[in-house]
């Protein structure tokens, strides 16, 4: 039953099919568009693209066209099998986790149990991608980057998890639509007026998520895998058309799955925070997505305000900030989540 | 803006300025002096620029021992650069030579500069001291049948690079440098740039078409050492002197 | 991978590295040898730099120069004395007025001319515009890499307010080719005084924008701060000069301390220098001279004297037999011309000290030990051009 209309299984399977598609692209044309191309130019003191369409809005077609067209280079030397599977990957990953994310009391793709488990196990795929193209790329730079950003990963999982560790503690599930219904009909302290948005009680570990978030993403001050000024582009160095389309896609897609379950996870998810609203109703279904998008709109602004204003840290520095301060923050921020819940 | 209009300083700038001081410069006579009572016989020339700068000459025996003398004892703690003369007078003279008129005369006598010289090659390199506010230009005769000096290495770290530059552009050899390579030049680079010898062929395969730049005026040049250079100094300011377009300034 | 003899793979990787473009990877006894450059972000244009490493760490480097070498040296024994200065206009390409004020200088103390004072002045002013044009580059391109991307915008837009006003006065945004001997070729446009000192505030601006932005960011100051630290013997012994030696704690500016002519020492202003000699030290000391600099220019301008823009000189310019050296603080630091003439139209022999030559020639000292991306930052903060290497 999607808005009222009785869909046989393989309708269903087909339009959801295409809505993780839609899933994937949207926001990752979104973000470029909005972001990458017009939030940064504002903040350099430039336009941005202005030729294509109104306000550059075309822009975007215009440079998938332009990656298209381009020859899909492969080196010499490289690991050819692994050097074009590798692009493939990242994109992937980014399917798997939207699979997991509910967009509407209906509107999901698939209801896990441990959806929030399933989702930090496959956002991990794309590290392997990265390393497979940092590894078969002969080419030192991407060695390098490749190697960095499977440091990277080794050392932001963990605080990853152990922020959302708080979340779980206090919705009691591991499911993602029963969080977001938690969080709507919540209360802080016996007010119920906006439910519990996590971000009021768990806002330690929507700090802590969202900068290992960053780190996951290799977005400044975490790109140390890509560096331009270090490594020419890290793992990316040697592709080219298709394939660097592909990363290109991975890396906004991913940048707007992870704000997708950020927003699930600690701002509600699609549901709007007002005890009024019935969770129940079929229009959630069709404004859920909508209100989805605004929020992830929001956390990736965020996440792109935060690239574009910092420096890069050094990888030393990446591990000891993880280590020594994120860590043992959120291992403090669970213990007191336990504490509470328990005792409340 | 305040203009300070006063005439004097307008008129007696125009011309050429006062000699130096005649009176002796004691600062620099004194690092002379130094040196020459650390060095003795080897100081074999120098030079003194009163009110400006030294040049002093040594013999290539002491080329190292001047270098930690001017360092350790007398404060010359920073170098500043390293370098070779080639005193030949070039065999292709500017190269700016009309095709049409008779070629100039180009002599092949050697005349060195200042603190004098006897070989067609001179490594000179420059020092300067913080405390004393001074610098020094140091030079060595270099025989063209062997030419090579002791390399500065140990007295300045920084004299590496110099020293590779005039290995490759000269092709003076430095006694004791590690690592004398190419620095600029290709590897397989035939010839020493830099030498008076070493053809500019650019100018050769064609003519420098700067010549008509130089081309001396219809009268004598001597006697227009006179006139002024530009037709009309600037009197007052830049309000007067100003330039009608504003944009311009835009 | 393909199977491929050492041998074969030890020539292509020779081959590779002798043509200095690909980065193949050859493993040597002592860990990986690293090419970067001579096309690479992090080396401003042609310089390659052969880094050992052993994991991320540097064992050794070694910097490899000469893709743009142009030969300046034996170019100007060919040409005359007013055509050296579209030469050298060249060699440090940010701040090329700069470049050819000690040129001019030499010839004038050999012919011993002396520009008139407002010549002096304005020539002081340009100079430091120049001086401004290429160290308002170096904060954002230093904050570029490490990272911060937007401070770089912020530096160009910054700095095209300057090339405006080098553009307004000479003609040429990049190469101005302004002074001659003597004085100069042309007196200010009309209106250039206000405008200039408005565009001194949009500098002083810009330094307190870039304190916020990059100086005070955390991130930043634990990329840079202990990050290739010069002792202050060393960086003597290197030759280091300008804001790399005062970075390192020594008071010497040839500004105040070598007066060649120009009206620094009319004005009031303080040599700016750090003790610590890391990395952020010499961003500090050039951030900080930006604004001396902005007020030095407002002093000259206030005080500029009246009077012509050009002495008297012949018009063919012959310069009398002699040796001269005159050495200015340029924006990269001290710049120098060894002119030796024989009498001619043209210098005999010019050996051009520049800056970065000495600058850069440390490299493979401090980089011992370092990390990769600290190669990177140590590049940045030694600010050097490839221009002022190669010559």
């Amino acid at each position: 039953m999607i808005l009222g209309v009785d869909l046989s299984y393989w309708q269903v399977s087909v339009l959801r099919s295409l809505g993780i598609l839609v899933a994937v692209l949207l926001p990752a044309g979104t973000f470029v568009y909005v972001f990458l191309f017009k939030m940064v130019s504002f903040m350099q003191s430039r336009l941005g693209p202005m030729e294509a369409g109104p306000f550059g809005s075309m822009q975007l077609l215009a440079e998938v066209g332009k990656f298209l067209q381009k020859e899909d280079i492969v080196p010499e030397r490289a690991d050819r099998r692994l050097f074009k599977l590798a692009p493939y990957f990242v994109v992937g990953t980014v399917l798997l986790v939207y699979l997991a994310v509910p967009f509407g009391p209906d509107m999901y793709f698939a209801n896990l149990k441990g959806g929030v488990f399933y989702i930090l196990a496959v956002s991990s795929i794309s590290s392997l991608g990265v390393l497979m193209a940092g590894w078969s790329s002969a080419n030192k730079y991407a060695l390098i980057g490749g190697l960095r950003a499977a440091g990277q990963l080794i050392a932001y999982e963990l605080p990853l998890v152990l922020a959302v560790v708080g979340v779980i503690i206090q919705a009691g599930t591991m499911n993602l639509s029963e969080i977001v219904s938690a969080q709507a009909g919540g209360s802080i302290f016996g007010f119920d007026g906006i439910g519990n948005p996590y971000l009021l009680t768990q806002f330690i570990a929507f700090g802590i998520f969202m900068i290992a978030v960053q780190a996951e993403l290799g977005q400044t001050p975490f790109d140390m895998p890509i560096a331009e000024s270090e490594l020419v582009t890290g793992y990316i160095t040697e592709y080219s058309g298709l394939r660097f389309l592909l990363f290109f896609i991975g890396e906004f897609a991913s940048a707007g799955a992870f704000a997708a379950v950020a927003a699930t996870l600690f701002l509600g998810g699609w549901a709007v925070p007002a005890a009024w609203a019935d969770l129940n109703s079929n229009w959630f279904n069709l404004f859920g997505p909508l209100i989805m998008l605004v929020k992830m709109m929001i956390l990736g602004g965020l996440i792109f305000f935060v690239r574009f204003t910092f420096p890069r840290f050094r990888e030393d520095q990446l591990q000891k900030l993880a280590w020594t301060v994120l860590i043992p923050i959120s291992l403090v921020n669970i213990l007191a989540t336990t504490i509470l819940k328990v005792a409340f | 803006m305040t203009p300070l209009s006063s005439p004097e300083i307008a008129e007696t700038a125009g011309t050429a300025v006062e000699e130096t001081p005649a009176e002796v410069d004691e600062l620099r006579q004194a690092v002379v002096a130094e040196l020459t009572a650390e060095l003795g016989e080897q100081l074999v020339g120098s030079h003194i620029r009163n009110g400006d700068d030294i040049w002093v000459r040594v013999t290539r025996e002491a080329w190292r021992e001047t270098g930690i003398v001017l360092r350790d004892r007398g404060g010359f703690k920073a170098f500043e650069f390293l370098s070779v003369i080639d005193w030949l007078p070039s065999p292709f003279g500017k190269n700016e030579d009309s095709p049409t008129d008779a070629p100039p005369e180009i002599s092949s006598e050697i005349k060195t500069g200042y603190a004098g010289g006897d070989t067609r090659f001179q490594v000179f390199a420059r020092v300067h001291s913080l405390p004393r506010k001074l610098g020094i230009t140091i030079k060595v005769d270099v025989p063209e049948e062997d030419l090579a000096v002791d390399s500065w290495l140990p007295v300045y770290a920084g004299v590496n690079w110099h020293e590779r530059e005039a290995h490759e552009m000269f092709g003076v050899s430095f006694n004791g440098h590690p690592h004398l390579v190419k620095l600029y030049l290709p590897g397989d680079f035939e010839g020493f740039p830099l030498r008076k010898t070493f053809p500019l062929l650019a100018r050769h395969v064609k003519p420098w078409p700067g010549i008509v730049d130089v081309e001396p005026m219809p009268a004598d040049p001597a006697a227009e050492g006179d006139e002024p250079a530009t037709d009309e100094p600037a009197t007052d300011g830049a309000a007067t002197e100003a330039s009608p377009d504003a944009e311009a300034t835009e | 991978m393909t199977a491929i003899t050492d041998r074969q793979k030890l020539a292509y990787a020779n081959a590779q590295a002798a043509d200095g473009r690909v980065n193949i990877e050859f493993e040597t006894d002592q860990g990986m040898t690293l090419n970067m450059g001579p096309q690479h972000p992090a080396t401003h244009g042609t310089l390659r730099v052969i880094v050992k490493l052993d994991g991320e760490q540097v064992i050794d480097c070694e910097p490899v120069m000469g893709y743009m070498h142009r030969g300046y040296e034996k170019l100007t024994e060919v040409r005359t004395y007013p055509q050296v200065t579209t030469l050298v206009n060249r060699i440090d390409w940010l701040g090329s007025f700069a470049n050819e004020v000690p040129f001019i200088l030499a010839a004038e103390k050999l012919m011993d001319v002396q520009a008139p004072p407002r010549a002096q002045w304005i020539r002081t002013i340009l100079f430091e515009l120049s001086r401004l044009g290429n160290v308002s580059l170096f904060v954002g391109d230093m904050a570029l890499h490490i990272g911060a991307i937007s401070a770089a915008f912020y530096a160009l837009r910054d700095r095209e307010f300057v090339l405006n006003q080098i553009e307004a006065a000479t003609g040429g945004r990049f190469h101005p080719n302004f002074d001659r001997i003597g004085g100069l070729k042309d007196d200010l446009p009309k209106g250039w005084i206000a405008d200039t000192k408005a565009c001194m505030n949009k500098i002083r601006d810009f330094c307190d924008e870039m304190e916020t932005l990059v100086e005070g960011n955390e991130i930043f100051q634990a990329r840079t701060r202990g990050i290739g630290v010069i002792p202050a013997d060393i960086a003597l012994q290197f030759g280091l000069s300008g804001a790399n030696l005062r970075a390192s704690g020594i008071d010497w500016d040839l500004r105040r301390d070598q007066p060649v002519g120009l009206a620094w020492n009319e004005v009031d202003w303080n040599v700016i220098t750090h003790p610590d000699g890391d990395s952020f030290a010499r961003f500090w000391v050039r951030l900080q001279e930006i604004r001396e600099s902005t007020s030095i220019i407002d002093q000259l301008l206030d005080g500029l004297p009246s009077g012509p823009i050009m002495a008297k000189v012949p018009r063919i310019i012959k310069v009398p037999e002699g040796e001269a050296w005159v050495a200015t603080e340029n924006p990269l630091g001290e710049m120098g011309y060894y002119v030796v003439s024989k009498g001619d139209l043209g210098p005999f022999r010019t050996k051009i000290r520049t800056a970065s030559f000495n600058n850069l020639s440390i490299l493979p000292w401090v980089c011992r030990g370092v990390l990769v991306p600290d190669v990177v930052t140590i590049l940045a903060s030694l600010y050097f051009i490839l221009g002022d290497i190669d010559r």
